[in-house]
């Protein structure tokens, strides 16, 4: 088509000016027909958690903030944290060993991965639980020969030690897979310019690797410790008063199952959520040079938009 | 001051060096041609040592690099004791590879601070400095990611400078910049070609050899052709492989 072919009249005088032309945003009805849908089922489900009489608020509201719940969510929390923390340092280490150029180490850091990966969280949460059957005595000394020190196993290891070592060792292997593809997704130029600056190892690994290698290693790893954090509830097998034991215990006692069930759920919600909050702000702080700029938090969106409605109106 | 003797180097089969002389006295600006795949890049990352050597041996200052020489054994150095040796030799890569979460002062001052000779107002003030050399003054605290591709290397050109080097090497510094951006890396490193410092530049700017090169070597297939003053090899080669090769470029 061409301008010309256009009678006159139907052309305005933008002709002269093109930044005169308004622009009409292209629109999406369909989005306001699934929103309507959303919300209804929404609405739906709202509705029963009110109306059915089998959810048992009370009984919830009753147990939520109870002492002996908020102590199992403080287990909980402990046993994530001690798992997290002791699983993410071994893994960091195996992971190193694994990047190192020792054949050594490489096969003993594949060999720790390999049979942590092979035997299921239960069985290896069971076997140190049970440690004291298979080995009465912990002995230090010279190997097949006489010792020096010795130790009653039940002393060393009870089952909240054994619960933490289980979900720690367990986590390292995954750790350390994920600490691994994070190293190995750090461009090879990063590391040949940090060698030709002469940049010790350990230097190179913690302030230039590590922190790029962040970038794809923190949506993994909190998926890990999120994931870790519900998996606490595998301890439950040990008799440990985690959150998911304790609402067992409870229910147990006064068959309240789906009151006591939503107690938990609910515990595990709000701190999931916590988790990914802190997850998006640690994220937020690795990307800096990896985006031009950074976009705002929702916080920093929702006052902008504040302040555009404050003009409107003051308007 | 450099001295390459003999210098082979094979990728599995590939025999991409296949044994290379050359001396670079102090303060010399070296300018090294040739077509891609003759083995320039390779022997500039052998020089400090980002490839081992398979034959011969690379030294400076008479300091073998990556060896230490034992009656008539060269015995392999800690990767400790290398990393030692290369700071004093400054490299700038084709693709910058600036540290794209460090600002580019950090960049400039990460090498520095992690020799722990000065202290930490010392390096900062250094590397206000060097940044400022390469016309940068008002960028210490960009990131590399929001500077031009000119600008970035001439953050890694101060980053090189950062450690004092001896010795610098330049592989293909302009390659990976648009046209427009190429003077202005180059006048960077024309201005330190001025002041004394020993350099080997690959390159394919044949301008830039001929104005700044006291000797232009030409290698083709793993080995040195040819090599003399800018005005004698690249306007009277006598070797018909270097004169095909600049009939082309030039």
């Amino acid at each position: 088509m061409s301008v010309s072919a256009r009678p006159l009249a139907a052309v305005p005088d933008t002709e002269a000016d093109p930044a005169a032309l308004g622009v009409v945003p292209s629109r999406h009805p369909w989005r306001w027909v699934g929103v309507a849908v959303v919300l209804v089922l929404l609405a739906q489900f709202v509705h029963g958690l009110v109306t059915n009489t089998g959810w048992d608020w009370p009984t919830f509201r009753q147990y939520f903030t109870a002492d002996s719940i908020l102590r199992a969510v403080g287990v909980t929390v402990q046993l994530t944290a001690y798992g997290t923390v002791l699983g993410f340092a071994l893994g960091v280490v195996l992971a190193l060993m694994r990047l190192s150029k020792s054949p050594f180490l490489q096969v003993v850091s594949w060999t720790y991965v390999w049979a942590f990966r092979s035997i299921p969280l239960i069985v290896q949460l069971l076997f140190w639980f049970n440690i004291a059957y298979l080995y009465q005595r912990f002995d230090f000394g010279v190997p097949f020969g006489p010792s020096f020190v010795s130790f009653d196993t039940k002393d060393l290891i009870g089952p909240m030690s054994a619960a933490v070592l289980g979900l720690a060792l367990h986590q390292a292997a995954y750790a350390a897979e994920i600490v691994r593809s994070g190293v190995i997704s750090v461009d090879h130029g990063q590391l040949e310019a940090a060698a030709a600056l002469g940049i010790p190892r350990l230097r190179q690994f913690r302030r230039i690797v590590l922190p790029q290698a962040m970038r794809s290693i923190l949506p993994n790893a909190a998926n890990e410790v999120i994931s870790l954090f519900k998996g606490t509830s595998v301890v439950s097998v040990m008799a440990i008063g985690e959150l998911f034991y304790q609402a067992q215990v409870i229910y147990g006692r006064n068959a309240r199952v789906v009151a006591l069930l939503m107690v938990a759920t609910v515990w595990y919600i709000a701190m999931t959520t916590l988790l990914s909050v802190a997850q998006y702000y640690v994220e937020r702080h690795y990307a800096k040079g990896a985006l031009r700029n950074l976009p705002p938090t929702p916080l920093q969106r929702v006052r902008a938009q504040y302040a555009v409605l404050r003009a409107k109106v003051a308007r | 001051m450099v001295d390459l003797r003999g210098v082979h180097k094979r990728f599995g089969t590939l025999e991409v060096l296949k044994g290379v002389d050359l001396r670079v006295d102090t303060g010399e600006v070296v300018v090294v041609l040739g077509p891609s795949g003759s083995g320039k890049s390779t022997l500039l990352r052998t020089i400090n040592h980002l490839e081992k050597v398979d034959q011969g041996y690379v030294s400076i200052d008479g300091d073998l690099l990556g060896y230490r020489r034992a009656g008539n054994r060269l015995h392999e150095l800690k990767e400790r004791e290398i990393l030692k040796q290369r700071t004093h030799i400054g490299f700038v890569f084709q693709n910058f590879n600036l540290f794209p979460h460090l600002t580019a002062l950090e960049n400039v001052a990460e090498a520095p601070l992690s020799a722990q000779r000065r202290t930490k107002a010392e390096v900062r003030t250094a590397a206000v400095r060097l940044l400022a050399r390469v016309g940068l003054s008002d960028k210490e605290d960009a990131y590399p990611r929001q500077l031009s591709g000119g600008q970035q290397q001439r953050v890694a050109i101060a980053r090189a400078l950062a450690l004092h080097p001896k010795l610098l090497l330049f592989d293909e510094p302009t390659s990976a910049l648009d046209p427009e951006l190429v003077g202005e890396v180059l006048d960077v490193i024309k201005d330190l070609a001025r002041t004394g410092t020993t350099m080997i530049v690959v390159t394919h700017e044949i301008g830039f050899a001929r104005e700044v090169a006291d000797r232009v070597v030409f290698m083709d297939g793993g080995v040195i052709v040819e090599q003399g003053p800018p005005g004698d090899l690249l306007d009277r080669p006598t070797h018909p492989r270097t004169r095909a090769f600049l009939s082309k470029v030039l």
